[in-house]
């Protein structure tokens, strides 16, 4: 048994390049339940991150009571992170679910039916339609639905209403992926594969905190850094991440200034000649312009701009130039900073001047944060058109009202989608009167709370919210609806790379609460949504109905799922889309013939000038040509528009952290994870905080233009200058508003956003923080991530800060520290977070021999799960989603136990000793 | 030669259309892509009207009255409120752009025929940027009408 509290990422099982990531089985049961006890598992695929690990849900008594990885699965070959092991079942089966609907009468919302809920909905609706029309009706739903249930909300929207304005909360965490991959290669459509992880000789990180956010793939970087033949490895991030402090570079630049370090990298690729002057030649567009715009950007400028060491620009550059396969990958840092779609887009172009694409272990992952949100994407509910479709294509349009048997002028494609920030400014202005929130949270997750939560307020906006919990959002609602959460309902989704994957109904919702799908059907039912022969535009009776349908749209697009279906999906591992007849097993990466989809028949999008936003046009863009070949875009840099001054002297950003998701409402109500991370802090440098005379534990208060928050603070290893603050804590368990004691970080955010993607800046705000109250212990923030304390307190007690000082002036705080040198106290010692017996989960190591592409999703045609149960993979942890299969895992288990003791021990020899199997390829691994 | 007429006509429509860029950014704080955005096209208004400089100093600029009449639009003075008259302010900065915008080709036409090299150069790095901005205006515009003409309060 392992502490995944305290061993976030688990027990190593050090892997070389080109070898196999090796299985390991990660288990979590209930208090007092054993393995005998379980009735069933029923498989699925964990939603608290994008990642998407494949898991089967344990169920006894008609509750869910654990989960276990699936080790045939090509994500996460048995592994589980913190989250999914403790927060995907508990955050779900939890009393303070929503069991009924309510309707707000006299100020106060009060349980209700069903019917009286919808109809208030449905007679709201019809009226508005009738008085003000489609362009009064807004949606903003989420990057947790599943696919069947976007794809209903997109119909809903684009083929029952009318209205462009419908968006997710994908908006606020990876529409730069979309954008920064439409521009450059004319689609959305991860270019690459989890496995170049274990291909590449160089990995870097932009702003993405790998390690806290997608800890299962951190897991497998951490088996390739720990194996043989370690990867390179860049970060570049103003925080001591745990990526960070295993970067043989970290670049640990001012927030706000990424472009401007890329400007820096690409600059010395070109300089250096560490190009492929051929492929440039063959495959891409534009080299001039991206030539001339990084001109100015010399290591020495970058060093200026960004606050890094020119040196480590340098270096950095050359390990990208030099290296044989590189992997990308972008995250927030990037997505909710200044200019996002042309720093992500320049990412794109660093992979482009050297040909790094669609070979093993050369690629680029534009992160997601949700679990679904590629979904989202895909099926429209974010605004855009179905299946990749192009809103400017009159070709295109006329596709999705043929298919639907639909007018094409009902589908709104005059102008682009209407993204989340806009639908809210219409919705304050008054001409958004009816606003359709599902499962999501934005009077936490939105920027400028205030604000935010004055829109909610108004009279005017009539407001459903459709969530598992009474959330901060729900609380402001017309109509709530309770929903069926995760392991309550039968659906697909869809990973960062593509992997398709299904998550099967494991027990029923509490009480009175319904799918998602079930309400969007009942409400397009009620409306009498039709098509152009009067029949019903959404006719599915259940999940499967949609997923075929859902296959037809996406039939000849990129995202082509025509030859997956529940039955494939049923067994073996997910499925990497585009799957159809020509590629029956899917794809692993894109781009290996260098030909993009840029086509103007086929792309995506015409592109963006990426300064401005203004679109290119259908003219210009066929006059230019691209057929095929990709597009290096690129913007100038320019500072971000809120800087420090004298009044608000400290940059000020916002992130997560590993133990909770989103607004919490699911990792909260996981006791594991509530104790890992209970409440909110701020985190500010050594130097800073020395200098605001603020001592570890110390309440601060921490001021914007927008708002305040008064937090413990954290003294950690941030960029002196910076302030860091999780956004994961709003009000629910706080009384319900912020009065008297706001915590949440998005209180003092910007409402700015990118011109690209309309990503919102999160990132970037100046603000000025004063101590207001001593500590009374240290700050509840972790010390096993990101948050960990400054090396001072966390070893040391009884001496004054004038060393702390002297600390930060050195530079670099120390690492390989040693606990008898380290003597300075910034305030509260801070004890180690860890989880106790509670959080021990337990841990099966190689079991059985590693999935591999395409055998691992090859459904045997006569037996599809007992070829996954019995055969030579011996996967028999993956398959536990039929019935009579429990005895088979019985044996199986007891068999592996052995095994694991002796793995155990042959895994401390390797990574004690190193290299004792020579650095070969090691797919003889034991 | 006429070209100073036509360089005064141009440095005044970027000083123009710059300030009244930044008189959009003031009005419409609440539009944040608009405040933002229009900054710093303003600031490109401001380089245009630097990089022309030493073809003016070169050329003169005519200030002697002998220009015709009517030659200069008037830039925005103070701005709208509300949905509309957010549409219409960007509007009015779209027909000041297009007046830099065909300006720059008109001079451009004498740039050639003068063979002047560092006219040209000038034109090159200036008229780029000015029909990204009237491309974004038209973008924002699109995106803004419907709701501003159909449903805005």
């Amino acid at each position: 048994m392992v502490d995944r509290i305290s061993e976030i990422w688990g027990t190593r099982t050090p892997f070389a390049r080109g070898a196999l990531w090796p299985v390991r089985v990660d288990q979590k049961l209930a208090d007092g339940v054993q393995e005998k006890d379980v009735d069933r598992w029923v498989q699925s695929a964990c939603v608290l991150c994008s990642n998407g690990c494949a898991c089967d849900i344990a169920v006894k008594d008609g509750a869910m009571v654990g989960i276990r990885g699936r080790a045939g699965d090509l994500v996460n070959h048995g592994r589980m992170g913190p989250k999914g092991l403790f927060a995907s079942w508990q955050g779900v089966s939890h009393p303070d679910r929503l069991t009924s609907p309510m309707i707000r009468e006299n100020g106060q919302l009060v349980p209700c039916s069903w019917n009286t809920a919808m109809e208030r909905i449905v007679s709201k609706s019809k009226a508005l339609l009738k008085e003000r029309g489609p362009l009064s009706h807004g949606f903003y739903t989420s990057g947790q639905l599943f696919i069947e249930e976007y794809y209903a909300l997109a119909m809903i929207g684009k083929a029952g209403i009318g209205t462009p304005h419908m968006d997710g909360n994908t908006r606020l965490c990876t529409a730069t992926a979309a954008a920064a991959m439409k521009e450059s290669f004319g689609s959305d459509g991860q270019p690459s594969s989890y496995t170049d992880i274990d291909n590449c000789d160089a990995m870097f990180l932009y702003g993405h905190n790998m390690a806290e956010t997608q800890t299962v793939l951190w897991s497998r970087v951490l088996d390739r850094l720990a194996g043989p033949d370690r990867p390179k490895l860049v970060c570049v991030d103003p925080r001591e991440t745990e990526v960070a402090r295993l970067a043989d570079v970290h670049l640990a630049l001012r927030p706000g200034t990424n472009l401007a370090l890329m400007h820096g990298l690409v600059r010395e690729l070109l300089h250096n000649g560490w190009i492929d002057e051929a492929y440039i030649g063959q495959h891409t567009m534009g080299i001039e312009e991206l030539r001339s715009t990084v001109e100015p950007w010399t290591a020495e400028a970058v060093a200026q701009t960004c606050g890094v060491d020119a040196e480590d620009v340098r270096e950095a550059a050359r390990i990208f130039g030099t290296s044989e396969a590189v992997l990308s990958t972008v995250l927030q840092g990037f997505y909710q900073s200044s200019q996002a779609t042309a720093s992500s887009c320049q990412v794109n172009n660093m992979h482009l001047l050297r040909g790094l694409l669609g070979r093993p272990g050369c690629g680029i992952l534009q992160m997601n944060g949700q679990p679904t949100a590629q979904n989202n994407r895909e099926c429209g509910a974010d605004g855009d058109l179905p299946g990749f479709r192009n809103w400017e294509n009159p070709e295109h349009v006329q596709e999705l009202a043929a298919l639907w048997n639909i007018s094409p002028e009902t589908i709104p494609h005059w102008a682009p989608p209407t993204h989340a920030m806009q639908i809210f400014r219409y919705a304050e202005q008054g001409s958004v009167e009816f606003l359709w929130i599902s499962a999501t949270n934005p009077a936490v997750s939105m920027p400028d709370l205030p604000r935010i939560r004055k829109i909610l307020a108004k009279e005017e906006v009539f407001v459903v919210v459709q969530d598992l919990y009474l959330t901060e959002t729900a609380q402001a609602a017309d109509v709530v609806l309770p929903a069926a959460g995760w392991g309550e309902k039968t659906g697909t989704f869809t990973n960062v790379n593509r992997t398709v994957h299904l998550s099967d109904k494991a027990v029923e919702p509490p009480g009175e609460a319904r799918t998602d799908l079930d309400i969007f059907l009942d409400y397009s039912r009620r409306m009498g949504f039709s098509t152009l022969d009067g029949a019903p535009l959404l006719d599915w009776q259940g999940p499967e109905d949609g997923f075929e349908a859902w296959k037809n749209c996406s039939r000849g697009r990129p995202c082509d799922y025509s030859g997956i279906s529940y039955e494939r999906l049923r067994g073996g591992s997910g499925i990497p889309w585009p799957c159809n007849d020509e590629h029956p097993d899917g794809v692993v990466r894109f781009y290996e013939d260098g030909i993009f989809p840029t086509d103007p028949d086929y792309c995506e999008t015409y592109g963006h000038d990426l300064l401005t936003g203004a679109t290119v046009g259908p003219q210009a863009y066929r006059a230019m040509a691209p057929n095929g070949r990709a597009l290096f875009k690129t913007a100038s840099y320019s500072p971000p528009h809120e800087e420090p001054d004298e009044e608000y002297p400290l940059r000020y950003t916002t992130g997560r952290t590993a133990y909770q998701f989103h607004t919490r409402t699911k990792t909260a109500r996981s006791r594991q994870l509530h104790k890992a991370a209970p409440k909110a802090w701020v985190e500010l440098s050594v130097q800073d905080a020395t200098e605001l005379a603020v001592r570890e534990g110390d309440l601060v208060r921490v001021t914007s233009r927008r708002g305040l928050i008064e937090v413990p603070a954290r003294v950690g290893d941030i960029r002196p200058g910076t302030v860091f603050a999780p956004f994961h804590y709003g009000y629910w368990d706080a009384g319900g508003t912020p009065d008297g004691h706001p915590t949440a970080a998005n209180e003092l955010t910007i409402t700015e956003w990118d011109p690209v993607s309309k990503q919102p800046v999160f990132k970037n705000a100046a603000v000025q923080v004063v101590k207001i109250a001593d500590g009374q212990g240290p700050a509840p923030a972790p010390t096993t991530t990101a948050s960990r304390p400054a090396e001072a307190s966390r070893f040391g007690s009884g001496q004054d800060s004038a060393d702390a000082t002297r600390l930060a002036d050195a530079g670099h705080p120390v690492s390989g520290h040693d606990s008898t040198d380290a003597g300075v106290s910034a305030g509260a010692a801070v004890p180690p977070t860890t989880g106790g017996p509670d959080a021990e989960a337990e841990e099966f190591l190689e079991p059985s021999s590693p999935p591999q592409f395409p055998d691992a999703i090859q459904p045997d045609p006569g037996h599809p799960r007992a070829a996954h149960a019995t055969g030579d993979s011996g996967s028999g942890h993956s398959t536990g989603s039929g019935e009579g299969e429990d005895s088979l895992q019985e044996t199986l288990k007891s068999a592996l136990k052995g095994v694991e003791r002796v793995v155990r021990n042959a895994i401390k020899d390797v990574t004690g000793g190193h290299d004792n199997d020579g650095g070969s390829a090691g797919k003889d691994r034991p | 030669m006429n070209l100073s007429i036509y360089l005064g006509l141009l440095h005044k429509a970027e000083q123009t259309l710059a300030a009244s860029f930044r008189t959009v950014a003031e009005g419409h704080g609440a539009e944040p892509d608009v405040h933002f955005l229009c900054q710093t096209l303003a600031k490109q208004c401001d380089d245009h009207e630097q990089a022309l400089k030493p073809i003016v100093d070169r050329y003169g600029e005519d200030e002697s009255g002998a220009e015709p009449e009517r030659m200069h639009a008037e830039g925005i003075s103070s701005t709208r409120s509300g949905p509309v008259g957010l549409l219409r302010d960007l509007h009015d900065l779209y027909l000041l752009a297009s007046l830099v915008d065909v300006t720059w080709t008109l001079v451009k036409q004498a740039g050639q025929g003068l063979r002047d090299d560092e006219l040209l150069e000038v034109v090159s790095s200036c008229d780029q940027q000015t029909a990204v901005q009237l491309k974004w205006l038209q973008t924002r515009m699109k995106q803004a009408a419907p709701q501003a003409l159909i449903v805005a309060r």
